[in-house]
């Protein structure tokens, strides 16, 4: 069976700016993901995760080396590779519904099929109520719901997800961990969602992830993959389980390194 | 101020995060109703404020009409307000002023009609498009700086005397005010944006007419607002030499028969009708663009 989603040996370097050197983003990388797997992107700042998040959603292109979803190449930008942003990236003239319906209306499915699925995916992600509010009149954790609803209700065949939940208070983040994970779910006949996670919490990818690909900067290299072996479904009991600590610890002895010293 | 220089539609409805937050309270699809208190203290601040805008007019009135009372200077060079308006209303009764004044009307609609639909579009392939902006950069940015006063000698012998020369002088500095808002607007959509709308499907020409246009619009409504200042002006000097009507030929036609008065009658209405056009357009965008309220971080 082929995988998900397959890096081979993908290489990036950034376009020299103004008579600099070329940037190394990315050296080497391959690792694959199958279906309903979720991984996580774990490093630190400066390693390459968003790179490799750009290259797997088609804004940028490799240097060397291929990325296939479901063994088609990568080569532009599509539905089939859903993106939720660190900011959100809600269009702030439309409505959370409107938001929402934008992905189905683009598929060309009749308005009112829009409108149930954007109602069922806002009610998923616990905002219903809200579906005539802008974007504006939320609060941050209510706006990356509406973004997790938008990409959801589209159903992409890979979840790339950028820090969603850097710019969240942290009470509310431990929540919205757990909420990703039902989204994500097993749901209508579809299988378990596919999802690359970018983050440089290590508790937050130890909570949420089936495997951990640990980065090291400059230039962005793959030096371990972890599998997190931690029973579902995650709850606040897996934050106390002997082996979340355990990954926890073992995977913040081999970043530390990395720590800048401040 | 911020209102007089006319260009920050930006504080309008000072909705902080704060204030977003706290209307999370209740999921209903308005608003929670005011408190008396809270709109009371809201309509005295409302009134206050227009109280303190007409303030210094009034005060400049009452100060100009006591100088030449006491004769404290030329009346001859400066009629007192009294006569002005006596003036003022002989022009309304006669029609005389709003026939000029429609006929200016009408010219700033076409030019900035035109101005419109030639700016925006172009704005925003040059905005989207590097390569674009760089082949025609050059020209616009040597044509840019050419006063439209420059462009009356040319225009006349392209267009001869009249309504043509007017619109097409008036046009050119509409025109640029358009077409650098357009511009600094598209360059100012956040990047995530249509980025986000390419992962759900849309081809780069939805994302032109789906994101880039409805995020430049605030944008476009600023360069709207400064392009009908900049048209007043050019308006103005393009009627003096080059028409036989408007507000600009009023004026200058009254200069030669030296009626000071009716010649500050014309000049106070390009004033008050500038100034309700801007104030139209503040309220249009406000309208149109609710979500405007907090769109930059
Ligand atoms: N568009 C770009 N042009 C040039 N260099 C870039 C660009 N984007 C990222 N980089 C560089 O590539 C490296 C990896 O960046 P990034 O992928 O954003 O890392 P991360 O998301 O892990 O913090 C950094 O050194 C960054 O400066
Ligand atoms: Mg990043």
């Amino acid at each position: 069976m082929t995988p998900k989603l397959e890096i081979s040996a993908v290489t990036k370097d950034y376009a020299p700016l103004r008579g600099g050197l070329a940037v190394r983003a990315l050296d080497n990388v391959a690792f694959s993901v199958s279906e309903g797997e979720f991984v996580s992107l774990l490093g630190p700042s400066g390693c390459g995760k968003s790179t490799l998040l750009m290259l797997i959603a088609g804004f940028e292109r490799t240097s060397r080396g291929h990325i296939s979803v479901d063994g088609r190449e990568v080569t532009a930008p599509g539905a089939d590779r859903g993106l939720v942003f660190q900011d959100y990236a809600l269009f702030p003239w439309k409505s959370l519904i409107e938001n929402v319906m934008y992905g189905p209306l683009k598929r060309g499915l009749p308005r009112r099929t829009c409108e149930e699925i954007a109602r069922r995916y806002i009610d998923l992600v616990g905002i219903s109520g809200f579906e005539n509010h802008y974007p504006h009149q939320l609060s941050g954790g209510m706006r990356q719901r509406c973004a997790l609803a938008r990409s959801v209700a589209n159903d992409p065949a890979v979840l790339l997800m950028d820090e969603p939940l850097a710019a969240i208070d942290a009470l509310t983040r431990n929540t919205l961990q757990e909420e990703i994970l039902r989204v994500c779910d097993a749901r209508d006949g579809r299988p378990r969602k596919t999802v690359i996670y970018v983050t440089h919490s290590i508790d937050e990818a130890v909570f949420l992830s089936d495997r951990i690909v640990l980065m090291s900067p400059r230039p962005g290299r793959v030096f371990d993959i972890i599998d997190v072996d931690l029973p579902s479904p995650r709850t606040d009991a897996t934050r106390q389980h002997p082996e979340f600590h355990a990954l926890t610890k073992r995977i913040w002895e081999s970043l530390k390194i990395y720590a800048k010293p401040e | 101020m911020e209102r007089g220089t006319g260009l920050s539609a930006e504080k309008k409805r000072p909705i902080g995060r704060g204030g977003a937050a706290r209307t999370l309270a209740t999921p209903s699809s308005k608003p929670p109703p005011q408190s008396d208190p809270v709109s009371t203290s809201r309509m005295s601040a409302r009134q206050s404020r227009s109280l303190r805008l007409i303030m210094l007019p009034l005060l400049i009135v009452a100060l100009w009409q006591l100088a030449a009372e006491f004769q404290l200077y030329n009346t001859v060079l400066l009629p007192p307000p009294e006569r002005v308006a006596t003036a003022a209303w002989s022009l309304l009764l006669s029609g005389e002023l709003i026939r000029h004044l429609v006929d200016s009307l009408r010219r700033i609609a076409v030019a900035n009609l035109v101005a419109f639909v030639t700016a925006v579009p172009l704005g925003i392939l040059m905005g989207r498009y590097r390569p674009f902006e760089d082949f025609m950069d050059g020209f616009l940015n040597i044509i840019r700086p050419i006063p439209p006063l420059a462009w009356i000698p040319l225009a006349i012998l392209w267009f001869g005397l009249g309504e043509k020369s007017v619109v097409f002088i008036t046009l050119i500095s509409a025109f640029f005010a358009l077409l650098i808002n357009t511009i600094a607007g598209v360059r100012s959509v956040d990047k995530s944006l249509p980025r986000a709308a390419l992962t759900l499907g849309a081809s780069q020409r939805d994302v032109i007419r789906d994101i880039i246009v409805p995020a430049t619009l605030p944008h476009i409504f600023t360069g709207l607002r400064i392009a009908l200042g900049v048209s007043w002006m050019s308006i103005v000097a393009a009627e003096l030499i080059a028409a036989s009507s408007g507000l600009g030929y009023m004026i200058s036609y009254y200069r030669e028969v030296l009626r000071s008065d009716l010649i500050l009658v014309g000049m106070l209405s390009i004033g008050l009708i500038g100034f309700a056009m801007d104030r139209g357009l503040v309220w249009l965008e406000g309208r149109l663009l609710p979500w405007r309220t907090r769109l930059e971080m």
